[in-house]
Parts: C-alpha cells; structure tokens; sequence
C-alpha cells in the first residue's frame, strides 16, 4: 500500500509499504477514505518529539471502512467508522475510569521503557506518533491495523459525508476536553491561545458549554477570521499586548479559564520564547512554552488553565507563584477520546455543530508531503488538510 | 487455600518498588518487579502455575515441556542466536499466592524465581510480584550480551511482567512488530 512515512526533520515521503494484517483477536483492518494532518504531526516534522524512527507510517486522524477483521473484533466488515487517536485496551484501571489516553496495556512492552523513562509511567499507544507511544503505523495511509477495535473505533451511520465526522478522531474532542478542562461555568470569559484546529474547536465547544464570551489568540489573519466567524472576539499578538489586552476587556478581572492550544512550538518574540528556541533548536533540551506561562499570567484569581497543546520534554521559567497566589487550577492531558464519542457524534448528527469550516485543503494521498510543507509553512492559508487515500 | 494478609502500605519500603539493578539473590544477575493486574488473584496464579502458559507471554521462551507435576523442562533463546535448555522445579508452592522455582542441576544456567500474587486492599485487583534471578550464559561477557539483547534480567522481569498484565486483562499481547504489525517505510535520506 502507499503511505506517508517519516524520514528524518521536514522529510516526509510517499512510500510503498507492506499492507497491514491482523495479528491479534481483537484487530480490525480498516480501508482508509479520509484521514488529516494534524497540528501535532508538525511537532514529528519538525523533529521536537523524541522516538522517531526513519520509515515510521505517519498520522493519528483517521477513518475508513472495515475491511477485515479479528474473531474477538466487534466490528464488522462493510461498516464505516473512525478511530480514535489514542489506543486503548478498554479493561485497565485506567480505562476502567474512562482515562482512555493513560491506558496501561496498549503500549508494547519492548516499547514502554522510553515513556516510563521520560515520564515516569509507562505512556499508551497512539497512531504513527513516535516509538514513545507504541510504534504503531499511522493512518496516513490506505490501510491501517486497529488494535482493540471492539473499543476505540464508533460506528458512523450511512449517509453521513466523511468529513462532518473525521475530526472526531482527534481534534473536536480534543476541543471538547479542552474545554471541560478549563471548568466553564454560564457567563464565564475564556481566553484561548492558537485558533489552529484544536483552539477552533474548544471555541466552539466552551460556547456550548455555557461561556458568556471567548476571546481567541493568534497571529494569521485567516485563523482570526474562523475564530470570529465561531463566535469569538480576536486578538492579535503581533497588533496588542496580549496580557494587557485581556485585563482591559475584562475590566481587571482576567479571563476565569485559559486555553493553551499552542504547545511546544509557539512562535512569537517575547524574550523567554527567543531563549526556549534556540535552546529547542540546539536540542539543550527544553520545551517552547511561552504561551503556558502566558495562561498563568493572564489568568484571574482562583482561575482555571487548560492545557490540549502537546509538550514533549522539560520546561523551566514557569511562574510557579503565580500560579500558587492566584490559586489556579490547571488541567492537561492526552484526549480521551473514546469517553466522548457517542456524544459528540450526536451533536454532529443534529447539526449543532459545524466541523467542516475549518478545511481548508482537500488532497489526494500521493500530495501529502507538499500538504505537511504547506501546512508547516503557510499557516494562515492553510488551516487544515484532508487526505484521500481511496 | 489459606487467607493471606492483604498488602498494606507498609510494603511501600519493599524491595519490589525499587526496580534496581541489582536486589538480593543467590546469583549474579537479578530483579524484582511488581504490577497491578485487574484480575481475580486466582485466576492469575491458576494462569502462571501451568507453566505450559507461560511461553504465551515469555518472548525468549521458545518452549516449555511439563516432565512431572513440578519439573518442567524450557528451552530459552540465548545470546547470538543460542538456546539455553532448562530443567525447573516448583520448590515452593502455595495455591492462589506464591509460586518458587530453580533450576535443576542439569540446566545449562543457574535460576532461580518467585511470583507473588496479592489482593489489593482498595479493590483494584491483584499485586503481581516478580524475582528472577540467574548467572548468565558464559559468564560476565554473557550478561553484556544479553544486557545489549535486552534480555538482561531487569529489562526481562519489566517487559514479561506487562506482557502478562496484557495478555491477562485484554486477552492479547499487544504488538507493533514491523511489518505485520506495524509496517514501515525502508529507510532512506
């Protein structure tokens, strides 16, 4: 099969590859019609995730057709559905208490050293997102083998375009956890930073949990534009100073939650961010996290931070007494995907939720490595790629 | 089947919680190691006691032949491509707890092992507990081997220990084995 696989910094290539088989009881094969790139796939391009291994088969947005499956699977053949990003066993602890990402079994044994090094704990598995996370191929390809899939993939009824239900492999509920971390109660300010994917959908999910108002963060015009169109007021970086900004519009209060949707990248040239680069860049080790520290400034007293944006590694210069005088919360986290799903496809299925303004590309698979240079470079264009593998 | 106590947070200065190098053992190489499985404590002793089970989840362990009731004989992948023949006896044995075991004379390494399995006093399911310890194949030059085969007793008693985990509480070991598995692109520039 063709596939997009990982060779080393901005080294992304079409590639023939063997076809995935089932290995384990509870596997399903699924053909792939539709699959995405996702913000996260920028960090294993530009080579800030650890774990990566020339030829690795990329991406965790995925879903298609079952094509085959295990005698323990309780899919079956013909049905169209999508997959969570995250793999998991749905018989730990961790799952036990719908803590799908922390599960303790689907990371392969000869895998979880690294993770149990870096973190602490042993990490679960996901899609083609490093040998952190299991080692598994992603599903920027036309098959791929789903582990567990009596657990993570949600059948989709027919009739139901591919891409109004894709991004419930990721990114809305990611949006959607975003923003049950950030604890919003009827009336609450939420300021979120990155109107990328992630930040577009915790938007539109903090405004139907209740949030009187959200004020969206970014740099590229375009990404401002489809936060205002969700309903946002704007702000942007390069125009205001941020902090300031969000005091003045709440007249000195500060949001009542924060939302970093950046991550490990952020851009911008604020002096701790000109320093987290150069030393991200020359691999001494450290994670970009202005925008984390930027949360925790801004936030109001006794305020709530949420934090969907991925890091990888060590961070330093956080404002620790802000964040214990100001008595803020702070939630993070791998999505769990699976503890979403039958109520978010619901809201996809009355309609009272767009999930297709935000893509902006529609491309065929072999175009992958010019979407993923595109995507990393052009930022206000490009806003988000699907794939079509078949 | 005796009640035995159930684990308490006295055992937090265990040995088990350590995963050092090295703990306390008749031989040179050595390791204990404990996991929270959530399953019934019987069920995962009845599992582990037929030891024809264990090559389900033992990844160098190509077979295990049951000679009696407690001497089973195992051949065992070793160091560039050797096998290692074994002939274990249970020397300790209590139903639905502890199981002890030792290499025979006749084995071409010395071993010796115990699993523990407890209940968790707070309802998570059983505390699994493993030792292995053994002098490895040829000496010191065997354990750099097998140190850079991961076969080294720590990195063994960690992996085998969630392998079970998985097999017992999802039914499968999971994999990424390239190419079936996982598959990947060669490497290229």
């Amino acid at each position: 099969m063709r596939a997009l696989a990982w060779h080393g910094k901005h080294n992304i290539q079409v590639d023939t590859v063997p076809d995935p088989q089932i290995i384990n009881p509870r596997d399903a094969i699924i053909r792939i019609t539709a699959t995405a790139i996702c913000g996260s796939d920028l960090h294993l391009y530009d080579s800030v995730i650890p774990g990566m291994s020339n030829g690795d088969v990329l991406g965790h947005e995925f879903m298609g057709v079952v094509e085959e499956v295990g005698p323990r699977s309780t899919l079956k053949r013909g049905q169209k559905v999508v997959v969570p990003f995250t793999i998991s066993c749905g018989s730990c602890f961790f799952c036990g208490k719908q803590q799908y990402s922390a599960c303790d079994n689907s990371n392969p044994a000869d895998k979880s050293d690294a993770s149990e090094i870096a973190y602490g704990y042993p990490m679960a598995g996901i899609y083609g997102y490093s040998h952190l996370t299991g080692g598994y191929a992603g599903g920027q390809a036309e098959y791929a083998r789903v582990p567990y899939s009596d657990v993570g993939p949600i059948v989709i009824p027919d009739g139901i375009e591919d891409e109004k239900v894709l991004f419930l492999s990721d990114i809305f509920p990611t949006g959607w956890m975003a923003a049950e971390n950030a604890g919003i109660e009827p009336g609450d300010t939420v300021a979120i930073w990155g109107c990328g994917p992630v930040g577009l959908f915790a938007i539109k999910s903090a405004l139907l949990m209740g949030a009187g108002r959200v004020i969206a963060i970014d740099h590229h015009p375009r990404r401002l534009e489809l936060a205002k169109k969700n309903g946002a007021e704007v702000l942007n970086y390069h125009e205001v100073k941020v902090r300031e900004a969000l005091t003045e519009m709440t007249a000195g209060i500060g949001p009542d939650a924060c939302i970093d949707a950046v991550g490990m990248e952020a851009h911008g040239f604020a002096p701790d961010n000109i320093i987290d680069a150069v030393k991200q860049e020359t691999k001494l080790g450290t994670d970009r996290q202005h925008v984390l520290r930027e949360t925790i400034m801004a936030c109001r007293k006794g305020g709530r931070v949420s934090v969907p944006g991925v890091y990888g590694g060590i961070g330093d210069k956080l404002p620790i007494g802000a964040f214990m005088q100001k008595g803020l919360t702070l939630k993070t986290g791998q999505t769990h995907v699976q503890k979403y799903l039958p109520q978010l496809l619901q809201m996809i299925l009355e309609g009272k939720v767009d999930t297709t303004d935000l893509i902006s590309h529609r491309l065929p698979l072999e175009q992958g490595p010019e979407a993923y240079r595109n995507f990393h470079s052009s930022q206000n264009e490009w806003t988000k790629v699907v794939l079509k593998p078949h | 089947m005796s009640e035995q106590p159930l684990s308490t947070d006295a055992d937090v200065a265990s040995p088990a919680f350590l995963d050092q190098d090295r703990v306390e053992g008749e031989f040179d190489a050595a390791s204990i190691r404990a996991a929270m499985i959530n399953r019934p404590r019987r069920e995962l002793y009845d599992f582990w006691r037929d030891v024809r089970n264990l090559p389900l989840f033992m990844e160098n362990v190509k077979s295990v032949e049951l000679l009696e009731d407690d001497r089973s004989s195992w051949l065992v992948a070793g160091p560039a491509g050797s096998e290692i023949e074994l002939v274990s006896e249970i020397t300790e044995d209590r139903p639905g707890e502890y199981i002890a075991w030792r290499s025979l004379e006749e084995s071409d390494i010395d071993h010796e092992g115990w699993i523990e399995f407890r209940d968790n006093p707070f309802g998570r399911g059983t505390e699994v507990r493993v030792f292995i310890s053994y002098d490895p194949p040829a000496g010191a030059l065997g354990k750099v081997v097998a140190k850079v085969m991961q076969r080294e007793p720590r990195v063994q008693a960690r992996r085998e220990l969630r392998r079970f985990k998985q097999l017992m509480e999802t039914g499968e070991v999971s994999t990424s084995r390239a190419p079936d598995a996982a598959p990947r692109a060669d490497r290229h520039p």
